[in-house]
């Protein structure tokens, strides 16, 4: 066993925070994330040159990575600095692409934004709800439904699409031009979008989809979470030395036993966190990929929401403030739990294992 | 024991439910079911319908303009205003400073000040806290000096809630620097139309514009505008805390809420079904509606004790604690019953037909992060803890 990033991982992590750190600092990213287009371009563009993308496919796929610790490399230094970017649609981009065999290069070079629409009104998280139908017509297909929180959507070139087709679910590309898109910002940041189609023109991507979309999902999962947990330590660390900048009563409030406890048992649950995301990491590709990343997203949502309301708690009055990071920074830890299935759905998910 | 209400209690009840039905204009109960944050109109109107009828200053005694109703009376009140979605009373005036005048002020600040805080002439806020006296209150810095026949006031103040609609504030300003820190401390009105108050806002988490940092310059006021005995602020501060810790437990608004988040749950899917099926989901639900049946309870036992003693005790710390624990639950839940339909920042999607998941639910993460507040203002619940420990349990 090692729990040490190889030499190359290392090295990625190292760039990226480096970049993050010098060129997108909480003051940058609150300006940019709240208002049209909801990411900074021009460091998204940076971003990709850095390789960060190739760093989320296999070689196989004409990536560098792929695997989850890539993925969770990548992510971890995303959340640090809360980086609005949208990486979430590529990452599962990629993976519905690398399915198909097909080429993705331009996804890779980011020369095309991808997005991807699971989420409908009525089938936030599950699969087997989707509604949206896909007709075969002359050589390719039409798509009709209601596609819901496409994070990146309001970017995308291109969105890859769930729908139903034949007996099961099928992946299909529909151009953004093609479709109705509504961009918006997103209660923590970020941007979004709401997809409508009425007969969109498609082309199939995969047609028996659900195990590759199922690994999508699970990929976006591993990388939510590193994601929160490079945010929860950045949010532990800022509670911690306001603990000790902050003086009431004539003492640092770091001095107060009952705020000292309650940030160790902070700590405890960003320990939890980090390992779950280990393990889920490692599985991911595995037959067990699913159980351990529903393991992941459960134990993240309930560490998330304490990091989020205790170090609001903790701080005061100030942490209430858009000025201060950590008010941001609990907004993202509490607002990913309605991404890719909540607390409750994983563990839902986790507790179906037990019938069989 | 009798849990019941009495025949009059009753009657009560169904006039002010009646009263409200007929006098609650829709478009007002529509904004305050929405979240939406009110405006100042919204609740000068609303404060001018209930003093036509003689209920705007519910805790004040009858010689004074208040309807002299019982603790049952008030609770019923409160209950049914949540119920029909009135708007929340602004409290600076009615709940804080109107007591105060009453107890502390001088027959000529009474005649002059309370009729005008309940026919809305005067908008007050408070100008307590400053940017290194949040907990330790009494340590604050903001200094009134005497010139003549005047206050000289210097100092900043912060987290002024709503201080940007206000005409007035009052504030806790340091009279006495030498004297021990709650010792020099005194209560003083001041015109926010003085030359020399800047009043700069601060934006909140959600992005809502409700607190205001102000900053006092040489500003002058006459020294009648004192309070009580100078350098005796302190026992006011701490009379005015006491009162601003009554109808804390928020047991309406939770009720409110609980509604809420049922109603969510019905129409939000999950799986094929309506969430509220889901047995974990329903379990939470569950879970804050005993809490919440308790604390009804125990809110109405400690009004009862309140009034018995002719004052709220320490116990209302208690109150706070759970009151503001149990809400926040309630709007987390409600948040988690919409999932991905919460994520929008409000105001973004607002065209009819792209309004997505349940009626009314745009508001319904930033009412989640704003209320955050509850266990922080007014003594946060570390602090109620603390009080707790000292009064009641005398360690
Ligand atoms: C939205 C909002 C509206 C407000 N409106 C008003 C208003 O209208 N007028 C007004 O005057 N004030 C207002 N306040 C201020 C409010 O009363 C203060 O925020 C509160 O008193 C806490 O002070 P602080 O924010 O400085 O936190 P601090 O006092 O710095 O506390 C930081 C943390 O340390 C904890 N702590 C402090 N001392 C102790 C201790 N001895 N033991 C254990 N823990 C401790 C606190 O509980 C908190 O968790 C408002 C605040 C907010 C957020």
């Amino acid at each position: 066993m090692d729990f040490n990033l190889t030499e190359d991982r290392q090295m990625l992590a190292d760039t990226l925070n480096r970049f993050l750190g010098e060129q997108y600092p909480v003051e940058h990213r609150i300006k940019v994330a709240y208002d049209a287009p909801y990411h900074d371009p021009a460091k998204w563009d940076q971003l990709v040159e850095l390789g960060a993308l190739y760093a989320l496919a296999s070689e196989e796929a004409g990536g560098m990575g792929g695997t989850g610790f890539d993925i969770s490399v990548v992510f971890e230094a995303l959340g640090k600095t809360l980086t609005p970017e949208p990486f979430l649609g590529a990452l599962m981009a990629s993976r519905l692409l690398a399915a198909a065999g097909g080429d993705q290069d331009a996804l890779l070079t980011g020369a095309t934004k991808y997005a991807v629409g699971i989420t409908e009104i009525d089938a936030p998280y599950e699969l087997d709800q989707i509604a949206t139908q896909a007709t075969a017509k002359g050589d390719g297909f039409t798509l009709s439904g209601r596609k819901s929180t496409v994070y990146g959507g309001q970017i995308a070139d291109v969105i890859l699409i769930a729908a139903k087709h034949d007996d099961g679910l099928g992946v299909f590309a529909v151009n953004a031009a093609d479709a109705n898109v509504t961009g918006y910002g997103l209660m923590d940041g970020g941007g979004a979008a709401e997809i409508l189609m009425d007969d969109a023109p498609a082309t199939l991507v995969l047609a028996d989809a659900e195990a590759a979309l199922n690994d999508a999902v699970n990929a976006g999962i591993v990388a939510l979470c590193a994601e929160a947990v490079g945010a929860m330590e950045v949010t532990h660390a800022t509670t911690v030395e306001y603990f000790k900048q902050r003086k009431q009563f004539g003492v640092p409030i770091g001095k107060f036993q009952v705020l000292q406890h309650r940030a160790v048992d902070m700590l405890t649950e960003i320990e939890q966190a980090r390992s779950i995301v280990i393990k889920a990491a490692a599985e991911l590709g595995g037959d067990d990929a699913s159980k351990y990343a529903s393991m992941a997203k459960n134990l993240i949502g309930r560490a998330a929401r304490l990091i989020a309301e205790e170090s609001i708690q903790m701080h005061g009055g100030i942490a209430m403030t858009w000025e201060y990071s950590v008010s941001h920074y609990a907004k993202r830890l509490i607002m990913l739990d309605a991404q890719l299935g909540d607390t409750d759905y994983h563990l839902s998910q986790v507790m179906k294992g037990y019938a069989a | 024991m009798d849990l019941s209400y009495s025949a009059e209690d009753l009657a009560f009840r169904d006039e002010v439910r009646a009263y409200l039905a007929e006098n609650l204009p829709e478009r007002i109960s529509d904004v305050v079911c929405s979240g939406a944050e009110l405006t100042k109109e919204i609740i000068e109107e609303w404060h001018a319908i209930l003093n036509k009828r003689g209920w705007l200053a519910t805790i004040w005694p009858k010689e004074f303009g208040g309807p002299g109703w019982s603790p049952v009376q008030k609770h019923i009140f409160e209950e049914e205003c949540c119920r029909a979605y009135a708007p929340r009373i602004v409290p600076f005036g009615l709940n804080m400073l109107g007591p105060v005048l009453q107890v502390f002020g001088s027959k000529e600040q009474q005649d002059h000040y309370l009729p005008r805080i309940l026919d809305g002439t005067d908008w007050w806020c408070q100008g307590y806290s400053e940017p290194g006296a949040g907990s330790d209150l009494a340590s604050l810095k903001t200094r009134a000096e005497r010139d003549g026949d005047e206050w000289v006031i210097n100092g900043q103040k912060t987290w002024t809630t709503l201080g940007q609609f206000a005409d007035w504030i009052f504030c806790l300003c340091r009279t006495d620097p030498d004297a021990k820190n709650q010792e020099g401390i005194s209560f003083i009105l001041v015109d926010m139309a003085t030359p020399g108050i800047e009043v700069r806002p601060i934006k909140l988490i959600e992005g809502g514009y409700e607190v205001n940092e102000i900053f006092f310059t040489d500003v002058r006021v006459p020294v009648g505008n004192l309070v009580g005995k100078e350098n005796k602020g302190w026992t006011i501060a701490k009379f005015l805390l006491t009162h601003e810790r009554t109808g804390i437990a928020g047991v309406g608004f939770s009720m409110q809420s609980l509604e809420e988040v049922k109603a969510i749950a019905r129409k939000t899917m999950r799986g094929g079904k309506p969430l509220i099926e889901d047995p974990l989901f329903a379990a939470r639900v569950a879970q804050a509606e005993i809490d919440l049946e308790a604390m009804k309870i125990t809110n109405l036992r400690m009004l009862f004790k309140a009034q018995e003693q002719g004052a709220p005790g320490p116990e209302t710390s208690l109150l706070k604690i759970k009151g503001t624990v149990i809400n926040q639950e309630l709007k987390d839940l409600a948040r988690r019953a919409l999932g991905p339909a919460a994520a929008p920042f409000p105001g973004h999607i607002t065209e009819g037909n792209l309004m997505f998941g349940p009626a009314d639910t745009e508001h319904n993460a930033a009412r989640y992060f704003n209320n955050r507040k509850t266990s922080i203002f007014g003594g946060s619940n570390e602090i109620q803890r603390n009080i707790v420990t000292k009064t009641m349990l005398e360690l």
